[in-house]
C-alpha cells in the first residue's frame, strides 16, 4: 500500500510501486485531470503540481510521490469555483479540444507562484515542453497573463 | 496489402478459434448487469427514428427544458456551443434551457460523419437541426394560437412560452403544448427561419459551453469513461506495413500480473489487463515475431516514385482542350514543381475506446466522427447485427480528421469480444502515430502561361498523390489498420487510365483547379478566375501508408502550389501580388476577402521581392494567398509577415491576418478560435512536421522525431477580418485559414529574401538550400 496525498484528500493505493503515478491518478482514483498523452515526458498532458512543481506524472513512479502533496487540475478548482487562472481560460476561450490544459495551466501556475512577473522569454521557456495539438496558443498566453497581471496588481 | 482468404470472419469460427487464432483465455471477471437503459443522458426512450420527423430532433420535457438530437458532435470546434446557440434562438428559449445530446446510434438522426467542414451547411442552412428547430417553433405557435384563440401573428415567443403581444398576461408554456413530449409532425421545408438581423442569440461570441468544465479538468473524455467490470487493453502492432504474424509467445508474459488474456485475430494481437500499466507492460513484453514485409521504398525517392507509381486513377478536373496551344503561343511559360510531405493528424491524447460487447449485443464509448458508419463497421467486425450495437460518441482529443478514433474502437471491441467482459483501450504514442492514417504527400506540376499584356492565358496543373483505406465508411474497416490486420482489405485501387473527359458539372471538392481558371464543364462555369485555358489532371496511386483525411486533406497541398506558382507568375511579370490576384479573379467574395485581408495588413502595393533587401542577416517580407475551399464551402485569405533568418536559414512568422467569409457567422469568437487555430497548426504543418521512415516502418513516432510547435514557440497573434453575410447560405470555418498558411508563409519568404521554397516543410536546411539557389534560375 502507498499512501498518497492528492488534491487534499489522503489515499490509500494497492499498486507496483514501480507504477507511473499518471496510472494511478488516472487509473486507480479515477481522477480526470492529468492525462495519458505520450507517456514520455514529451507533451505535457500528464502534468500534476507536487508539492508545487510542475510534473510529468507519466515519468514519476508513484512510490516517489508518497508523502507529497499532489495537485491536479481538479484539485484547482471546480466549474463553479474555478481557480483565477482557470476563470482566466474561461474568460479568454482559451481551449478548443482541452486536452493539454492540465500541462498548460499547472505548467503556468507553478512559473507564477514562484515568479509572478516572468519576462516573455521566461514565459516561453517554462511552456516549450508543451504542446497543445489544435494550437490555441494565442489565446492561452493571453490567459496566463492576464491571470499574472491579477497576481501582481493583489501583491 | 495483406488479404485474408477469410475476409469476413464468422464469428462462430473465430470463437471457436479455428480459421482464426486465438490464444485467449476468460477473464473470470464479475459481470455486472449493464443493459441498454441508463446508459443514454437521462436514461429516457430513444427517440430516434424517421429523419423527416420533428421528434427525431427535438423534445419538450415536462419541465419546458427543450431537448435538442443531432449527428454533428463537439470535436473541440464549438460546434455544441453554436447548435445551442441555433435552438435557443429559432425557439425562442434560454440557451441554459437547451440540453444537446450528440452522435449516439440509439438516440440521434444519421448525419454521417462530423467532417469536412460540413456541421454548419448541414445544420445552420435551412435543414437538418435549422429545419427541425424553425419546425418547432410554428408548431409550438399553431398550438398556442389554438389554445390562446389568437392569430399566430399575434403572438410573441420568449423564454420558453408563448404569450399574447397585446395581453402577455395570456401565456401558455412550451410544456403544456407539447403534451406528451411529443410533436408527432414531420419536418415543415417551409417553416420559416427567425430572421438573422433579429438574432439575438445566434451571432454572438456566446462563450463555450464546455470551457468551465475543461478548464477545471472534470469534463469527462472517452478516456474518463468508467464501465462496471472494466477491464484494459493494449495492442500489439507489426514492426511495420507489410510484416505479418509469425506466432505469439503466450509464455513470455505467463507471469506478468493482473494479465487477463492474450487476443490474436489474424494479424491483429493485444492483450487485456485488470489496469492500464499492466497491459501496457504485458504488451511490451509479449514475445511476438513477424514475417517482415517488403523494404519500404525510400523516402528521398518519394516523390519520383509518386509520379512513375502505377498502376493509377486519373481524373481530369476540368479541360478546355487548348492548354497545349495557348502554352506554346505564350509570351513565356512559368513552370515549377511544388511537393509536400506526408503529415499525421498527432493527436495530442492517444485515441481512447470502451466497448462491451456481449453475445448478443454491444455497446462502444468511441471518439469517432461518425458513429453511424462505424456502428456499420463494427458489425462486419463483430459479425453481430448492426441493430444489436450502440455507438456512443464521447470526446477524445482533438483528431483534426481521420485519427485512431476508428482503429482504436475497433480494437476495443475485438479485445471485449474475445475477453467476454467491457474493455478500455488506450494507444501507446507510436502505435498512434506508426499507424494512423496519414494526410497524402503530393506532387504538383504546374505551367502557367502568360500573354504579351502579362496576363495569364492558360494553367496547366498536373498532381500525384498516395492513397491507401481513408475512412472506413460503413463497409470498409480494413481502411484503418486494425481492420486490415483482422483481414478485412482496404478499398480497392480502382486504376483508370486515362481520365475520361470531365462530364457533369465543375466540382473542385480537393482544390486541385486553382482559384485563377473559369471552371468551365460542359459549357458552363463554376470557377473563381477568369482564366479559361485551363486544364487539371490529378493521378491517384497506391500508398504504402494508410492515408485519410487530415484537416484539409489535399486542399492544402494543392494550394500550396497554386497560391505560390500565382506569385511566381506576379513575380515574373513585375506585377504586386494582391493586384495580380484581383485581376484574375472572378468571384466576387473571395476577391473581397484578398482585398480586406491587404487592407488590415496594410499591404503596400509593390512587385516581390522586396527591393533593398538584405543579402545575409535577418530578412522580412509579406506574402498573400487566398482560396474557396473545397470549391464551395468558405472563403479566407491570408497575409503573413516573416523574419527570415538568412544565416541559420530560420523562419519566423511575424503576423498573421486573416480575412475570412463563410456566410452568417454564428459565433464570432468561436469562428475566430477556428482560424487562429488553423492558422497556427498550419504554420507548424509549414515549418516542421513531416511523416518519416526507414526501411522497416515509420521513424517519426513520437514528439522527438516528429515537430509541433510548442507552447514556448515565438508564434504571431492572428488579427481575424470577419465578413458576416446573413444573407448567404452557411459554410464552412474549421478548415479555411489552414490552407492558406503554408502558401502565404512561402511567399513572403520570397518577398523578403528572392528564395522559393518549393517543399514542405520549410525546414531551416531546405531554407538554407533555397537561399543559396537564388539567381540560379
Amino acid at each position: 500500500m502507498i499512501a498518497l496525498q492528492v488534491d487534499g484528500r489522503r489515499h490509500e493505493v494497492d499498486a507496483d510501486p514501480a507504477t507511473p503515478l499518471l496510472h494511478v491518478l488516472a487509473g486507480d482514483l479515477q481522477l480526470r485531470g492529468p492525462k495519458l498523452g505520450c507517456g514520455m515526458a514529451q507533451c505535457g498532458s500528464c502534468t500534476v503540481l507536487v508539492d508545487g512543481r510542475a510534473v510529468r506524472s507519466c515519468a514519476m513512479r508513484v512510490k516517489d510521490a508518497a508523502g507529497k502533496q499532489v495537485t491536479t487540475l481538479e484539485g484547482l478548482g471546480t466549474p463553479e469555483r474555478p481557480h483565477p487562472l482557470q476563470q482566466a481560460f474561461i474568460d479568454e476561450q482559451a481551449v478548443q479540444c482541452g486536452f493539454c490544459l492540465s500541462g498548460v495551466i499547472l505548467t503556468a501556475k507553478a512559473l507564477l507562484d514562484r515568479n509572478p512577473d516572468p519576462t516573455d522569454e521566461e514565459l516561453r521557456w517554462e511552456l516549450s515542453g508543451i504542446l497543445c495539438r489544435c494550437f490555441a496558443h494565442g489565446r492561452m498566453l493571453r490567459a496566463i497573463r492576464r491571470y499574472a497581471a491579477q497576481l501582481r496588481s493583489s501583491r | 496489402m495483406k488479404l485474408s482468404p477469410d475476409a469476413v470472419p464468422s464469428r462462430r469460427r473465430f470463437l471457436a478459434g479455428s480459421g482464426a487464432l486465438l490464444v485467449g483465455f476468460g477473464a473470470g471477471s464479475s459481470r455486472t448487469a449493464l443493459g441498454w437503459q441508463g446508459l443514454g443522458p437521462d436514461g429516457g426512450a430513444p427517440p430516434r427514428g424517421d429523419p423527416d420527423r420533428l421528434d427525431s430532433w427535438l423534445a419538450v420535457t415536462t419541465g419546458g427544458e427543450v431537448e435538442a438530437f443531432t449527428g454533428k458532435c463537439e470535436l473541440g470546434q464549438g460546434i455544441l456551443t453554436a447548435q445551442v446557440q441555433l435552438v435557443a434562438e429559432e425557439l425562442g428559449v434560454a440557451a441554459g434551457r437547451v440540453r444537446l445530446l450528440q452522435c449516439d446510434t440509439d438516440r440521434t438522426p444519421d448525419q454521417g460523419t462530423t467532417s469536412g467542414s460540413n456541421s454548419h451547411p448541414a445544420n445552420f442552412d435551412g435543414e437538418g437541426l435549422a429545419r427541425a428547430a424553425a419546425t418547432a417553433r410554428e408548431a409550438l405557435l399553431a398550438r398556442a394560437s389554438e389554445r390562446l384563440g389568437l392569430p399566430v401573428d399575434g403572438l410573441g415567443v420568449r423564454d420558453g412560452v408563448v404569450f399574447d403581444a397585446v395581453d402577455p398576461s395570456r401565456r401558455v408554456g412550451f410544456a403544456e403544448l407539447v403534451a406528451g413530449g411529443s410533436f408527432d409532425v414531420p419536418l415543415s421545408p417551409t417553416a420559416r427561419r427567425r430572421a438573422p438581423e433579429r438574432w439575438t442569440v445566434l451571432g454572438t461570441s456566446f462563450p463555450r459551453l464546455d470551457v468551465p468544465a475543461l478548464a477545471t479538468g472534470s469534463f469527462e473524455f472517452v478516456h474518463n469513461v468508467r464501465v462496471p467490470g472494466m477491464l484494459h487493453g493494449a495492442v500489439v502492432r507489426p514492426p511495420g506495413p507489410g510484416a505479418r504474424l509469425e506466432g505469439v509467445d503466450e509464455g513470455s508474459v505467463r507471469d506478468r500480473p493482473g494479465l487477463a488474456g492474450i487476443v490474436v485475430r489474424g494479424d491483429f494481437v493485444g492483450v487485456v489487463a485488470d489496469q492500464p500499466w499492466r497491459a501496457f507492460e504485458a504488451a511490451r513484453q509479449l514475445r511476438v515475431s513477424w514475417t517482415p514485409g517488403p523494404p519500404l521504398p525510400p523516402r528521398e525517392d518519394l516523390y519520383q516514385q509518386l509520379r512513375t507509381r502505377k498502376p493509377s486513377r486519373d481524373t481530369l478536373v476540368v479541360d478546355s482542350g487548348d492548354t497545349p496551344a495557348r502554352l506554346t503561343a505564350a509570351a513565356f511559360v512559368v513552370e515549377a514543381t511544388y511537393l509536400h510531405p506526408y503529415q499525421m493528424h498527432g493527436s495530442l491524447g492517444t485515441s481512447c475506446a470502451v466497448a462491451d460487447v456481449r453475445e448478443d449485443a454491444a455497446t462502444v464509448w468511441s471518439p469517432t466522427q461518425a458513429v453511424y458508419p462505424l456502428r456499420s463497421a463494427l458489425a462486419m467486425l463483430l459479425v453481430l447485427p448492426e441493430r444489436s450495437i450502440r455507438v456512443i460518441y464521447r470526446r477524445g482529443s482533438g483528431c483534426y480528421g481521420l485519427n485512431g478514433a476508428d482503429t482504436v474502437s475497433y480494437d476495443a471491441a475485438l479485445l471485449s469480444q474475445a475477453i467476454g467482459a467491457p474493455v478500455r483501450v488506450q494507444l501507446g504514442r507510436r502505435d498512434e502515430m506508426a499507424w494512423e492514417n496519414f494526410g497524402n504527400a503530393q506532387v504538383v506540376d504546374q505551367r502557367v502561361g502568360v500573354g504579351e499584356g502579362g496576363a495569364i492565358v492558360a494553367w496547366d496543373c498536373e498532381s500525384w498523390s498516395p492513397r491507401l483505406g481513408s475512412r472506413p465508411g460503413s463497409d470498409r474497416p480494413g481502411n484503418v489498420v486494425t481492420g486490415s490486420l483482422v483481414g478485412f482489405p482496404p478499398e480497392e485501387h480502382r486504376a483508370r487510365s486515362p481520365a475520361p473527359v470531365p462530364s457533369g458539372s465543375f466540382r473542385n471538392g480537393s482544390n486541385a483547379a486553382p482559384s485563377y481558371v473559369t471552371g468551365c464543364v460542359a459549357g458552363r462555369c463554376g470557377g473563381t478566375g477568369t482564366v479559361t485555358s485551363e486544364r487539371v489532371l490529378t493521378h491517384s496511386v497506391e500508398s504504402v501508408f494508410f492515408t485519410g483525411p487530415l484537416r484539409a486533406p489535399g486542399r492544402l497541398q494543392n494550394t500550396f502550389a497554386h497560391e505560390c506558382l500565382m506569385d511566381e507568375v506576379a513575380a515574373r511579370v513585375g506585377a504586386d501580388p494582391v493586384g495580380y490576384r484581383l485581376r484574375h479573379l472572378s468571384d466576387p467574395r473571395l476577391a473581397e476577402c484578398v482585398r480586406r485581408a491587404a487592407q488590415a495588413a496594410g499591404w503596400e502595393a509593390r512587385p516581390s521581392p522586396r527591393p533593398g533587401r538584405p543579402g545575409s542577416g535577418i530578412a522580412s517580407g509579406r506574402g498573400i494567398a487566398c482560396v474557396l475551399y473545397k470549391g464551395d464551402n468558405g472563403y479566407a485569405a491570408m497575409v503573413a509577415e516573416v523574419d527570415v533568418n538568412q544565416d541559420s536559414g530560420e523562419v519566423l512568422a511575424r503576423r498573421l491576418v486573416v480575412a475570412h467569409d463563410c456566410g452568417p457567422v454564428s459565433n464570432p469568437d468561436g469562428v475566430k478560435n477556428q482560424i487562429e487555430g488553423g492558422a497556427l497548426q498550419g504554420l507548424s504543418r509549414a515549418l516542421g512536421e513531416e511523416v518519416t521512415w526507414g526501411e522497416r516502418g515509420v521513424t517519426s513516432v513520437d514528439w522527438r522525431s516528429y515537430r509541433s510547435l510548442s507552447l514556448g514557440a515565438e508564434v504571431p497573434e492572428i488579427e481575424c477580418v470577419l465578413i458576416d453575410r446573413r444573407d448567404q447560405p452557411a459554410l464552412g470555418a474549421g478548415e479555411t485559414s489552414i490552407t492558406v498558411v503554408a502558401a502565404a508563409v512561402g511567399n513572403a519568404v520570397f518577398d523578403a529574401t528572392g528564395a522559393r521554397l518549393r517543399e514542405v516543410p520549410f525546414t531551416p536546411a531546405r531554407v538554407k538550400a533555397a537561399l543559396a539557389a537564388r539567381g540560379e534560375g
